[in-house]
Formats: structure tokens, sequence, C-alpha cells
């Protein structure tokens, strides 16, 4: 049986609304990822120069990243000369097989929050600006508190206008607490707090909200640092999750955020925000390529519940269900 | 994860054609190939690349290149000369309404920076024309974004119009322009809410929002770092409402912004601002040739220049560069240039915005410690004024003075006057050199621009 039909199998007996989400988030990504590839074999007969230079830009156009897509290439080309393939038809498995490899690779890392047992667990949102932190912390406290867990938010974001005041009413909204000081005081000093507060009131999950900062400001890194150090000190083994938030939409610069706030801060996930427009969000291939961070959330909607967990196989399967189709076809 | 610009991509593709004298046209395709890579990962969009790939190498076969020596610079200059043109003008007017006030729609995704932009917008127009706008708070779907333009608006001592978060963006729009006609604000900032461009309803509602308040302007705010996608969202948004102008923010981050040229290239319409960090003055006209630079990774050298014609002192300079001369240069004068060069900014940005630095080994990932920097300054500033002069003078004794006084070891400040000697002796090389040359040198920045 192929990888793809073990696939198939798999997920369509899960019929859960998860699986739908998904697919239905991606919708467009998936029209245009799959339609455009079978688009591309009908079209050549054979396997060419040309051929795989449209094949490069089906997959620029997906925000893969660069090198992830100059190395496919490469290795699609190898394996189209070992195994001399020469109609067209006979590359759209091994396309969909590398592509799906990529996603496999790197799998032995868990895509599952680490929450503690019995414990407190502290995660910190790190992300440039407008990614969607806040509104993330919103959701993901709306899904614990659901679950029955005690969770504590700390406004963390001291600098943007209008920050402490959007985590609040998203405090409201889910009915969870916000620890907070005034606007323009040092970050550091709010985590402090809210470390503290959050043992005096055995609270299950604290989440730390930081102010949106680019990659590439020195000073403002350093403070993410400060502000990480912190959490340490206060509670061995925090923050138990550093989660880098990104926007779908964003393009090559995606891979430089992630591998400079993993520098910074050990990012041990990341938050894929805005699925649920017409960006594809193929940079998180070239970041488990390359980085081997694993996407752990994604965004899929502006409701409450539209953060999911993040499951590979799904997200392949609802990446490339229409290839899958007609391989069985 | 190396991010070549397109003038070391395309060295790469002439160190291999190199020594067969002449370029041929495969030589082009080749060369041609590494434009649309280069543009590519500077995340233009892949079908703007593709009309832009034909267009250049149709001048590049036409003779121009073919016949040129130096074939790789001949593609740049092509490549940039296009890209600039492809990019427009420069155009950051602002319309003014014969009847004030003067409308302006904000536009845009979520977290494209539209409130901030408002902000700095509006302190722009107060400032450069004289003008007193009034900011209006139509996002009432993203919490506490009203909040945030009335934080702005406050910081700027600006006024703020809003009906809470109940009342219909339209509603709102239609007031604020009552307001601003009762208190003669002649410039009107909507704020509007940031939505996805494929979602009908909220796409609608600017519609509404256009018709009745008939803005001057509609800007699309931009994030730089956007990918692919940029064409999608922009052509939407300008089918839609009818764009008038595009403003791109966070450039201050390390992106190329091949946004931009997809932007312009499907829309046609022109870039106005660019957004340069989180101050409420960070914002400046667009520079068309500037952004092709960065797109082609090309370093940004006129930002550079300015920047250190801004802050080096010309008068120490020229005296730098006499005492240069005689080499008669002392450790003082090396910690006044230290400071010069600090005074520019951080030293791995500065680096960044040097074409070609990333080529050279050991500076494409330097990470200019500014620490040693300022151990140097350290060492330097704990010596008498006669070792900063005639540092021969310092003995065992002097030497363990000054690493008391600075806090460094020994081997550390040895170091550093091993490295004064080596530059010393460099200066009598190099001026020995221009006298030679019979050149009358100037202080030239240590690279070319192209």
């Amino acid at each position: 049986m192929s990888f793809f039909k073990k696939l198939k199998e798999k997920i369509t007996k899960q019929t859960d609304t998860v699986t739908e989400k998904f697919k239905e988030g991606l919708t467009k990504t998936r029209d245009n990822f799959s339609s455009k590839v079978n688009e591309l074999v009908a079209r050549y007969r054979k396997v060419d120069e040309e051929f795989f230079e449209e094949l490069e830009e089906i997959l620029i156009q997906a925000d893969v990243g660069f090198d992830t897509v100059m190395q496919l290439i490469d290795e699609l080309k190898m394996e189209v000369k070992r195994k001399n393939i020469q109609d067209s038809k006979d590359i759209q498995s091994v396309i969909s097989e590398k592509l799906v490899e990529i996603y496999r690779e790197a799998d032995e890392t868990s895509t599952e929050i680490n929450i503690q047992e019995n414990a407190l667990t502290v995660i910190l949102f790190v992300g440039v600006n407008g990614v969607g932190k806040t509104t993330t912390i919103g959701k993901l406290a709306h899904k614990y508190k659901s679950e029955g867990k005690t969770v504590l938010l700390a406004a963390g974001d001291t600098f943007r206008a209008g920050a402490i005041e959007q985590l609040e009413v998203w405090g409201d909204r889910v009915g969870v607490e916000v620890i907070k000081q005034a606007a323009g005081s040092d970050p550091a000093a709010v985590m402090f707090d809210a470390v503290h507060s959050a043992k005096a009131r055995n609270a299950d999950i604290l989440l730390c909200d930081t102010a949106g900062r680019l990659q590439n400001k020195v000073n403002l890194m350093k403070e993410l640092e400060k502000v990480k150090k912190v959490i340490e000190r206060e509670v061995p083994g925090a923050p138990h999750e550093v989660l880098l938030v990104l926007d779908a939409t964003t393009g090559q610069n995606a891979l430089i955020q992630a591998k400079t706030f993993k520098e910074a801060t050990n990012v041990s996930g990341i938050v894929l925000s805005k699925l649920d427009g017409t960006a594809k969000g193929g940079i998180v291939l070239a970041i488990r390529n390359e980085l081997k961070i694993p996407v752990k959330l994604v965004g899929l909607g502006e409701k409450m519940d539209d953060l999911q967990e993040f499951d590979a196989e799904k997200y392949v399967y609802g990446l490339f269900s229409e290839l899958i189709d007609q391989e069985e076809a | 994860m190396a991010f070549e610009g397109l003038a070391d991509r395309l060295q790469n593709t002439i160190n291999k054609i190199r020594g067969k004298g002449k370029v041929n046209e495969a030589d082009v395709k080749e060369m041609m190939r590494e434009v649309r890579l280069a543009l590519l990962e500077a995340d233009v969009n892949f079908k703007v690349v593709k009309d832009f790939v034909k267009k250049v190498s149709e001048r590049a076969v036409g003779q121009e290149v073919l016949k040129s020596l130096t074939p790789g610079q001949q593609i740049v200059k092509v490549v940039q000369e296009e890209l600039t043109e492809l990019m427009g003008g420069e155009n950051s007017k602002i319309a003014s309404a014969h009847r004030p006030p003067t409308v302006i729609m904000m536009v845009g995704l979520q977290g494209a920076g539209k409130t901030t932009t408002s902000g700095k917008l509006a302190n722009l127009i107060r400032k450069k024309y004289n003008r007193n706008p009034l900011l209006v708070a139509a996002d009432i779907y993203r919490p506490a974004a009203i909040k945030q333009l009335e934080t702005l608006g406050k910081q700027l001592n600006m006024p703020v119009f809003s009906l809470g978060d109940q009342v219909s963006p339209v509603e709102i729009a239609k007031q604020a322009i009552i307001k601003a006609k009762e208190d003669h604000n002649d410039y009107v900032l909507i704020d509007t809410a940031g939505r996805l461009h494929v979602d009908e309803n909220l796409m609608d509602e600017l519609k509404n929002i256009k018709e009745l308040t008939k803005p001057d302007e509609i800007f699309l705010v931009v994030d730089a770092m956007t990918g692919q996608d940029a064409v999608n969202v922009a052509q939407s948004f300008n089918e839609q409402l009818g764009l008038t102008g595009v403003v791109l923010t966070k450039l201050d981050g390390d992106t190329r912004g091949g946004a931009a040229l997809s932007i312009r290239a499907v829309t046609n319409t022109p870039i106005k601002f660019v957004g340069l960090g989180e101050k409420m003055d960070a914002i400046e006209p667009f520079h068309p040739e500037r952004m092709a630079s960065r797109i082609l990774g090309m370093g940004d050298v006129l930002t550079l220049i300015e920047k250190a014609q801004a802050s080096v002192d010309e008068e120490k300079a020229k005296d730098l560069e006499q005492k240069m001369r005689t080499a008669s240069f002392t450790l003082d004068d090396f910690l006044e240039q230290l400071g010069q060069v600090r005074k520019l900014g951080p030293l791995d940005e500065i680096l960044k915005m040097m074409p070609g630095a990333n080529k050279i080994k050991g500076l494409n990932n330097v990470q200019v410690d500014e620490k040693q920097i300022a151990h140097v300054e350290a060492i330097i500033q704990s010596m008498t004024k006669a070792e900063k002069i005639h540092p021969e003078i310092i003995n065992g004794n002097r030497k363990k003075r000054i690493a008391k006084g600075s806090g460094r070891s020994v081997t550390e400040i040895n170091r550093l006057l091993k490295q004064f000697e080596d530059m010393k002796k460099m200066m009598k090389q190099m001026t020995g050199m221009q006298q030679k040359g019979k050149k009358k040198g100037g202080f030239k920045l240590p690279f070319k621009p192209f």
C-alpha cells in the first residue's frame, strides 16, 4: 500500500471536525497548489528543464523557503535520473512523496504543547510586530479555560499603544485574570509579578505576551532574553514553551525570524497565524527542513476556537489531498 | 540560509564564464537565471519576475551586455535601471481636497500596521503641511484598537474621533466628517479594521465607507515582509476600492522587501511612504532606487552615505586624515575614530548596508561585538596622556596599571597595542602609495558604490 493510501485511511478514520477545519482553512492553498501541479503535469509530457523551472515557481509561489525549493528540485532531478522517468505523469507521485518527506523527517520533535501535570506551565510568546501574538494568547486561554484549567495572562507588551488593553479585553472575554503594570514599565518586572501571582493563585497555565519586535533590533532581542531569564529564574524548568508566532503571509523573511528568535530565546515551537487567507504558509516547510522547529499551533480564523493544534499529517493531507486522491484513481 | 545579493550571485556565474573571453547568449541566459533567483529570493512575485526577466534579457542580448568588457556589472546596471523604473518615480504627495476636509482611508490586512501608520501620517501632515488632522477610530473589531489610536492621539496631542465599538464603521466615518467640519479639521484619517481581501462582508463595509465619505486618498498599508501573496492582496484591494497609494511598513527590519515591486507592478499604484520604526516620526517618502538596490541585495549605499554625512564631523575627519598621512596618529585619535564610527549605529547594521560585505569571508555572519569596542575604549581611557602619544613607553608595570584601571587583562592590552602598531604601519604604506600616485587622498569610504 502506498504511503498516501495509508495516510488517507488513517485520516478518514478520524472523522472529527478538526480535519475538516484543516481542510477548510487550507482550501485556498490546496486548490492553488494541487491544481497547479496537476495542470503542470498535464501540460508537459516530457520532464525537462522547463518543467522543473515551472515546478520551482509553483513551490516558490507557496512561499516555500528558497533553499528548500532548490534542494527539493535537485532531489527530484536525481530521482528522475535514477528511475529514468520521462513521462511527466510518473513524476507526480515522486513530487508529493518528497514534499511529505520533509514534514516526516523532522517528525521526531513533538508537536504537542508541553503541559506540566499538577504544576505551573509557563508559555512565552514571541514574534515580530503584527503577527497575532495577543490574539493567539486569547484563543489559547479560551481553550485551556474550557478544559477546566486555571489560566493567567501576563501583559508583557508594555510598549505598543493599547496592547495591555487588548489583552485585557481578551481576559474579560475568556474570563481569566490579566497581570499587568502601567504602560511603559519594564516587561521583565511584569513577568516577575505574573510568575509570582501564578504561583500564589496555584494557576495551571501562565501565558506571557511580549511586545512585537523586529529580529534585527539587537537591544529589543536582548530585552527578550532578559524577560526569559526572569521566568527561568523564578520557575525552575520554565518557560516550558517559547512559541514564535509567524504570520502565514510572510515570505522568505520568516526563516530569518525563526533563526534569530531561536538564537535569542530557544524557540520550542511555532504558531502559524492567519492561515485563513490566500497565503500558503509554505515557509513552514522550510522552517521544519532547515531549522527543525516544529509547528505546534495553527490559526485558521478569527473566532475564539479557530486555533488548532498542528498535526503534520492532517496539514499535509489538507495541502495535498487532491494529489492523493488522484494517485489512487 | 545565505541571502546572497544579485551582485554576488552574478559574480559566481561570471567566474565560471571568465577566461572564455567573450560572452554568448547562453551565458546571458545563465546570468538571467541568477537574476530570477535573486528576485524570487527577495519575495518578488514569480509572475512579476517572469515579465521582468524577459524584459531585461531582451536588453541584455541586444548588444549592450554582450559587447561589454564587464558583463556582470552591465547586467547589474541594466537590472537596476529597469527595476528602478518599474518601481516608479518618487511621489509622496498627499491629496488636498478643494473643499476640506480631505479624507484619507487607511486599509489593509490584519497586523500590517494601519493604526501606527495612521498616527505617523497624521503627524506628518501636521508637521509638513501645517494642517490640522482628525484621526478616526473605525476599527471596532480588534480588541482595544480604538484605545490604541486614542493613546497615539494623546501622544501626538491630536484629536481622535470615536463612537466606541458598538456603532458601525460606516456611521462612525459619517459622523467623523461632520465633526471635522465643525471643528475645522482639514484632514480626516480613517483607521479601518484589518481584514482579509477575500472576506466579502468586510470588503463591502469598506466600499460603503468609500461611497459615503468619497475619500481623496485610499492608502493600502502593507507589511514589507509579505511573501508571494502580496500580489493577491494588493490586486484585490485595488479592484474593490481603487487605491491611490501604498505605504510599506516595517522596512526597518532585514527583509529584502520584494513585495514592494510586486505591488507596484500589479496595481500600478505609487508606493508613497515607508514605515521605519515604532516612533511616530519614523515615516519617510519612498525612494525607488534605494528600494531597487535593497531588493537586489546590493546594500543601501545611499542611506549609509547619508548616515555617515550626518554623523562624521568634517573638520575632525580632515584633521585625522592629516595625522594619518604624517603618521602622527595616536591612540587618542584612534579612540576618536572609534567614536565616530560608533555614531553611525550598530556596527553589524552598517556592515549589512555595505555592498559585497556578505561576500568577504568571515564578514557575512559577523556579529560585531559592541562590547569589545567598549573594552578597547576602556583600555585606552585608562592610559596616561604620555602613553597615548608614545605607546612604546608602556612597560610591564604600566600594563598592569592599565589592566587594573580598565578591568581588562594584560593579554588584551598587548593585543590592542599590537593592532595599533600594525595599523600605523599600514597607514605609512598607504600614504606612501598615495604620494607615488600623486593623488590627493580624500577621506574615502572603505568601499566602492556601484
